[in-house]
Parts: structure tokens; C-alpha cells; sequence
């Protein structure tokens, strides 16, 4: 692994609270993520698991909490409990440290593969073509789809959509890795090849955190497992310990259920 | 033959008349359009509201009366204005049509998913680049066949403009018709407006070729 100049954790959340209406989906969560951990997240539909993700890059706000990426505070909460993002500018600059893996790809339709690769790193870097099209060719090579590069998303399968879509959010050199559930769309024979996408970003020491029904997956490949429930992380501990003696009976059932 | 040769000149002066209030209406209607929509669609719910009442009231009221309103009747509102017929009439053209395209682009704007605004955020597009590159070229596919309608119908609409006293395709068309007593000058302009939407048609269909390359 790696050793950083910078020791300050790669996330650090903080008694994060986000509600959407009437219905509090966060209910303080705390979490510290370091360079190069695998984070697994399980849990049940609607515990809050992916609404977790979003909160941290910004796609949603939180209510209460205090989130710092790499050591910048993103958002705070003062002692009269207001709180406070960054300045847009510093938000987008934050944010663009983490990488986004969705569910249903969100691949640009009208874009090539290549060109969906190629299209972040030259419009908002300003980097020219000649510069970025080694480095995306690359990337596309890593997730074994060099040869699908002129095509356009509606002619790949699944699979395929997700392994671009990673090599998309690659191509902007993320320091974190967010993915969010990233095989539940995808047929059940076109899981593996995503998966293996994922598991060798990890060999590789991406940190990453991961919303996941996949619990082999979880076990094998995270350094933690978090296990949220009701919007709270009940339990959060190695995947060895997590999957074989869950402390908690929320997780006991819910592992029992799983497997 | 002889009598075609007389009349084709007057038919196609009409229809240069025709052919600039088309496309001046056009070239101005079209990013206003887009402007309205733009804010149509923002979060600003004040000027979004104003958008609306202006689409509804554009909408809402024929466009022959609101041409006899700017040009005879802006005059008898305070600080009145005298217009000639030809900007009356563009100015009439272009804010009708413009509450028209703004409502067909801000149908397309709100049909582009969501995720497509979260890719794009993650990758650290700002919202003016999220419209430009991957919002508005998907949504000018989705538009291009009924903006091609309203186009169409713009060509023909423009023959309204006879109540100004403009000598439109079809005004010099009634008026040699009423002079030789014979119904032909109309069937010349109805060749000539055939013959203009069969070209704009030609082109639609080749924008929406080009953008047929990819499917959603």
C-alpha cells in the first residue's frame, strides 16, 4: 500500500442527519474511511444505505453533521445546530476527489464509449484530446471493452454499460471510489464481470466504499463491512467477524435472510 | 403558359415577403424560446410563474388578433408606439412562436433523466456545461419532430399578415386573382408553399437521420 505525506483519513463523517420530509432516512451516522480501505455497505432496502453515498459527494444535503474528504470540511454544523456547506466552488473541487458508480449506469446515450470516457476530463479539466485519449484508452482496455470504443451505449450489454461507466468516473483520477449497488440492475450472469471490475480496483488500492447486496462479494473483498439498518450503522467490523459472529440480532436476521 | 409567365414574378415577390417574416421569426423565436424555457424550468419560481402566464396569454389568444394588437393597438396604450407593419409583424410572429417552442423544449428539458444531471455532477460538470454538452443534445432529438411541425406551420401561418396590408404569397395571390377573375394564382401559391415545406421536410428528416446514430 501506498504511504501518504497527507495522514488525514480519506472521508470523515460525522453525526450525519439527512430526512427527506417528515421521514429521517439518516439518523447519525458516523464513519471514518482510510487510504485504501474497501468499505462494504449492506443492509436492507430504504436503511439509508445509498441515500449515505449521495450525502457524501453532494448529490444530496444533509441536515446536521459535519463531512470532511481528504481533511477539507465539505459541511459543518455549528453549535446552534446550522449547518453550513463550503462555497459552491470549494464543494465542486471536494467532490470531484470521489469518482460515482450508479445503479441503472447513467452512461450519456448521445456520447460514444469513448466519448463518454473523454468528456469529463476535457470539459471540466481542460485537458486536450491528445492528452486524455492514451489515458482513456487505457482505462477501457482495463475494464476490457477497448474494442467497443466507437460504440454507443444502447449496443452494450449491462455489463458492459457498467465497466464503462467505471472507467468514466476512472478517467477523472479519483482519489475515492463510490459505487451504488452497481450490479443490481444487471442480469445475474453479468454480475461477475462487474464485480471483477471492482475487486481489482481494490487489489489495486482504490478506496472505495461500496452499496452492495452482493454478501460474497462484501466478505471477500472489503476491509470492513458496515451493516445499516433504519438508517443507522448498526454494526461496522472486519467482513471475517461481520459475516461469521454478527454482535447484533438486526444483523443476525438480516445475514440469515441474505444467505 | 403565357398567363404563368405574367403572374410568376408577383408570386415570388410574395413569397420572398413570405420567406423573410419566416425567417426572421425563426432566427429570433427560437433562442427565446429556449431562454423561456430555460427559465421555465429553473428553480426561480417568480419568473417561472411570469413565463408561464406569458406562455398561457401567448397560447391562450389567436395569433391574428394579437398581430392587429401590436400593430393597431400598442398606439392607444400610454406612451404608445407607432409600428410599421413588417416589425409589428415580426414582433407579433416571434413571441407567439416563441411560447410555443418554449413549451416544446421545456417538455424535452424535463424528459432527460435525472441520473443524466448525477453523471454529470459527479464528473464535475457545472450546470451550464450539464445543459450544453448532455442535456440539450439528447433533448434536440427528442424535440426535432414537433419543433419540425411548428416550423411548418409558422411557413404557412405567416400568410396572416395580409390584415397588415403585407403582400404575402397568398395576399398577391387573391389580389391577381380577384383582378383577372380566375381561381389559378391560387394553385401556383399553393405549389410554391408545397414546394418550401417539402424542403424544410427534406431537411428534418436528414437531421433526424444524423441523429438517429444512437438510441436511448
Amino acid at each position: 500500500m501506498p504511504s501518504t505525506m497527507n495522514d488525514a483519513p480519506m472521508i470523515v463523517a460525522r453525526d450525519i442527519h439527512k430526512r427527506f420530509g417528515t421521514l429521517e432516512v439518516l439518523k447519525g451516522i458516523s464513519l471514518e474511511v482510510k487510504k485504501g480501505d474497501v468499505i462494504a455497505i449492506i443492509g436492507p432496502s430504504g436503511s439509508g444505505k445509498s441515500t449515505l453515498l449521495r450525502c457524501l459527494n453532494h448529490l444530496e444535503t444533509i441536515d446536521r453533521g459535519r463531512i470532511e474528504i481528504e481533511g477539507e470540511t465539505l459541511v459543518s454544523t455549528d453549535a446552534d445546530d446550522v449547518c453550513r456547506y463550503a462555497p459552491d466552488a470549494t464543494v465542486q473541487r471536494i467532490c470531484r476527489k470521489m469518482g460515482m458508480v450508479f445503479q441503472l449506469f447513467n452512461l450519456f446515450p448521445h456520447l460514444t464509449v469513448m466519448q463518454n470516457l473523454i468528456e469529463a476530463p476535457i470539459t471540466v479539466k481542460g485537458m486536450n484530446r491528445e492528452m486524455v485519449l492514451p489515458k482513456a484508452e487505457a482505462l477501457l482496455r482495463k475494464v476490457g471493452l477497448f474494442e467497443k470504443r466507437d460504440s454507443y451505449p444502447s449496443r452494450l450489454s449491462g455489463g458492459q454499460k457498467q465497466r464503462v461507466a467505471i472507467a468514466r468516473a476512472l478517467a477523472m483520477e479519483p482519489d475515492i471510489m463510490l459505487f451504488d449497488e452497481p450490479t443490481s440492475a444487471l442480469d445475474p450472469e453479468l454480475i461477475g464481470e462487474v464485480l471483477r471490475t471492482i475487486r481489482q480496483l481494490a487489489e489495486e488500492h482504490m478506496t472505495m466504499l461500496v452499496v452492495t447486496h452482493e454478501m460474497a462479494f462484501a466478505r471477500e473483498v472489503s476491509t470492513q463491512t458496515i451493516f445499516m439498518d433504519e438508517g443507522e450503522i448498526v454494526e461496522a467490523r472486519s467482513p471475517a467477524e461481520l459475516f461469521a459472529n454478527p454482535q447484533h440480532q438486526r444483523t443476525r436476521a438480516f445475514l440469515e435472510h441474505m444467505l | 403558359m403565357d398567363y404563368l409567365l405574367q403572374i410568376i414574378g408577383p408570386l415570388l415577390e410574395g413569397t420572398a415577403v413570405t420567406l423573410k417574416v419566416f425567417f426572421i421569426t425563426l432566427v429570433l423565436a427560437l433562442p427565446l424560446g429556449l431562454m423561456l424555457a430555460m427559465v421555465r424550468v429553473s428553480r426561480y419560481r417568480i419568473a417561472s410563474g411570469v413565463v408561464n402566464g406569458y406562455i398561457w396569454l401567448m397560447r391562450g389568444t389567436p395569433l391574428l388578433l394579437q398581430l392587429l394588437f401590436i400593430y393597431f393597438g400598442l398606439v392607444h396604450m400610454p406612451g404608445g408606439i407607432t409600428l410599421a407593419a413588417f416589425p409589428a409583424a415580426i414582433i407579433a410572429f416571434t413571441l407567439n412562436y416563441a411560447a410555443y417552442f418554449a413549451e416544446i423544449f421545456r417538455g424535452g428539458i424535463q424528459s432527460i433523466d435525472r441520473g443524466q444531471y448525477e453523471a454529470a455532477k459527479v464528473l464535475g460538470l457545472s450546470y451550464g456545461q450539464t445543459m450544453r454538452r448532455i442535456v440539450m443534445p439528447q433533448v434536440v432529438k427528442r424535440i426535432l419532430p414537433p419543433v419540425s411541425n411548428e416550423i411548418i406551420t409558422l411557413v404557412k401561418d405567416t400568410a396572416l399578415i395580409y390584415v397588415l396590408a403585407m403582400n404575402d404569397l397568398l395576399r398577391v395571390a387573391r389580389g391577381i386573382s380577384n383582378r383577372d377573375f380566375t381561381t389559378f394564382p391560387y394553385l401556383g401559391a399553393a405549389v410554391i408553399y408545397l414546394a418550401m415545406i417539402l424542403v424544410l421536410t427534406i431537411i428534418f428528416q436528414r437531421m433526424e437521420k444524423r441523429y438517429a446514430v444512437y438510441d436511448e
